[in-house]
This record gives C-alpha cells, sequence and structure tokens, in this order.
C-alpha cells in the first residue's frame, strides 16, 4: 500500500465521475451526483498526499472541499426543484430558457 | 500484509459503487451505492489515518448530502428511462474524453515515488487535535470564510425554493396585532322591530 494506490484509486474514481457526465448527459441529479464522485476523488488524493507527507494541511483543504460540495449540491438541487416546479422536467437539454 | 487486503477490499468496492452510481437505471439505487462509495472512502481515509475526515464523511456526505439527494429523487416526478435515450450517440465522445484522462493520469501518476512516511512525523498527537491546532491558527480567516459559504449556501436554498402559493389561507399575525378597535368593531344602536341596517 503505497502512495500510488491510492492516486490510481483517485484516478479512477475521476474518470468514472466525467465518463458519468457523458453518461447520463441529460439527467441534472446524474450529473450532480457524477460532481460529487469528481470531487471525492480529489478528497482522496489531498488525504493520500497528507499522510505521506506527514503534513495536516491537505486535510484542512479536503475540510474546505467538502464544505464547498455540501454548499453546491445544497444549492444545485435547488435550483433543481425551482426548475422542476416551472417544467415538470429536469432534462438539461431542456434547460436553456435564458439562450433567447 | 492485512493493510493491503483492506485498501484492496475498500478501493474495488468504492470503484464498483462508483460505476453503479452512473450506470444504474434506478436513481433511487444511484444514490445507495453514492452511499456506498461515500462509505468505503471513509474506510479508506481510516487507513490514512484521516480519523476525523472518515467521521465528517460518514456524517456530512452520508447522512446530509446523500439523503438530500435521496429527498430529490423521491420527490421529483421524473420518467427516468425518458432520460436516457439519446446518451448513445454521447456514447463514443465519453469513452474517448475517460480514456484519454486516465491514459494521461496513469502516465503521470506512475512518475510519482514517495514511500511510506517519507518526512518523518514529528509530533505524536491525535489526528484531531493535529488538525485543529493548525486549523484554528494559521487556516482560521478561511476557516470564517467557508462558514459564509455554508450561510449564503443555506439562506440561497431556502430563496430558492421558497414558494408563495396563492389561494391558501395563512395566519399573518403582525397584520392581526395592528388590528385596531375602529377597523374591526361597529358599535351599531338597532332599535327594536327594525333590525340592523348596513
Amino acid at each position: 500500500m503505497s502512495l500510488n494506490h491510492f492516486l490510481f484509486l483517485s484516478a479512477a474514481l475521476f474518470t468514472i465521475g466525467v465518463f458519468g457526465i457523458f453518461l447520463n448527459r441529460r439527467n441534472m441529479i446524474i450529473i450532480l451526483m457524477s460532481i460529487e464522485l469528481i470531487l471525492l476523488s480529489v478528497n482522496i488524493n489531498f488525504v493520500a498526499f497528507s499522510h505521506y507527507l506527514g503534513d495536516v494541511t491537505g486535510q484542512i483543504f479536503t475540510f474546505f472541499v467538502m464544505t464547498v460540495a455540501a454548499a453546491e449540491a445544497a444549492i444545485g438541487l435547488a435550483i433543481l426543484v425551482a426548475f422542476f416546479r416551472n417544467r415538470s422536467t429536469i432534462d438539461v437539454e431542456e434547460i436553456d430558457s435564458l439562450k433567447g | 500484509m492485512a493493510t493491503d487486503i483492506v485498501f484492496y477490499f475498500f478501493s474495488l468496492i468504492t470503484v464498483f459503487a462508483a460505476v453503479g452510481v452512473i450506470a444504474s437505471r434506478n436513481q433511487v439505487h444511484s444514490v445507495l451505492f453514492l452511499v456506498l462509495t461515500f462509505f468505503n472512502t471513509a474506510g479508506l481515509f481510516v487507513l490514512l489515518e484521516a480519523e476525523l475526515l472518515a467521521a465528517l464523511l460518514v456524517i456530512v456526505y452520508m447522512g446530509a448530502v446523500a439523503i438530500l439527494f435521496l429527498f430529490v429523487v423521491m420527490m421529483l416526478d421524473v420518467q427516468f428511462e425518458e432520460l436516457r435515450q439519446g446518451a448513445i450517440q454521447h456514447l463514443p465522445m465519453g469513452i474517448f474524453v475517460g480514456v484519454m484522462i486516465l491514459a494521461e493520469l496513469i502516465v503521470i501518476l506512475s512518475g510519482v515515488h514517495l514511500d511510506h512516511h517519507a518526512v518523518e512525523v514529528t509530533a505524536k498527537v491525535s489526528n484531531t487535535l493535529a488538525i485543529g491546532q493548525v486549523m484554528f491558527t494559521k487556516y482560521l480567516l478561511p476557516f470564517e470564510i467557508a462558514s459564509l459559504i455554508l450561510l449564503v449556501a443555506l439562506i440561497g436554498a431556502v430563496v430558492l425554493t421558497l414558494r408563495k402559493r396563492t389561494g391558501v389561507k395563512r395566519q399573518n399575525i403582525s397584520k392581526q396585532l395592528a388590528r385596531t378597535r375602529d377597523e374591526a368593531v361597529e358599535l351599531v344602536k338597532v332599535t327594536s322591530g327594525e333590525g340592523a341596517k348596513p
């Protein structure tokens, strides 16, 4: 169990997250979940480096990533609920009212 | 070694659960796979001696964020199968981008070599104490800004989802308290046999 193991795991998670956005291009909930996966892989990277470098700063930054991720999920889902109320769909391709 | 086995156990389940998040047909299953991913990542954090973050991942992510997703999935009445239509035409592009990102990451990460505890740990204190000692001194300002971000998210989510329904009778306490006797009560002198006139 070395640093590389964790880095490869986080690379795999990141790729799955990016691929999930392509695979579910029209479903906004899955896109938000994919973003959570990507942020989780970043967190794994931070914590792994923090452990193997013996520096706690990486874990501090993981706190802030978690804070922003939680805020992003709350705001994103609130926008989603407000949008669904108006248009009765969560299809990303339908969200183009501002296009003019 | 035992830690190797634990690492492979947790990481394999993490990857499979992540695949389940993006690939499962049922949205509720997706959210539950997300919870499984978070839980196994918490196990990996324990393996990395980041106990506080592992606990936070379980409490905040599994207990709050994932449940928030679950609520939204269950509240919205959406035909999810329809949303998957036409995804196949984006699949080659997705596979291309995914393979490219994975290949590039593997090429870059293969050059990283760091032995166990490359830097000698000087002070042996508990993880929570070590984080607290740094977070509330050196990173106090970012910590306060993070709390502001959470406040903004809280108020923003409430404002975005607040809905004023029309046609619903609600109690308006300030309006009730602002009533005066003049506009509420009218004294009418009724003479007998004639009835009250408007």
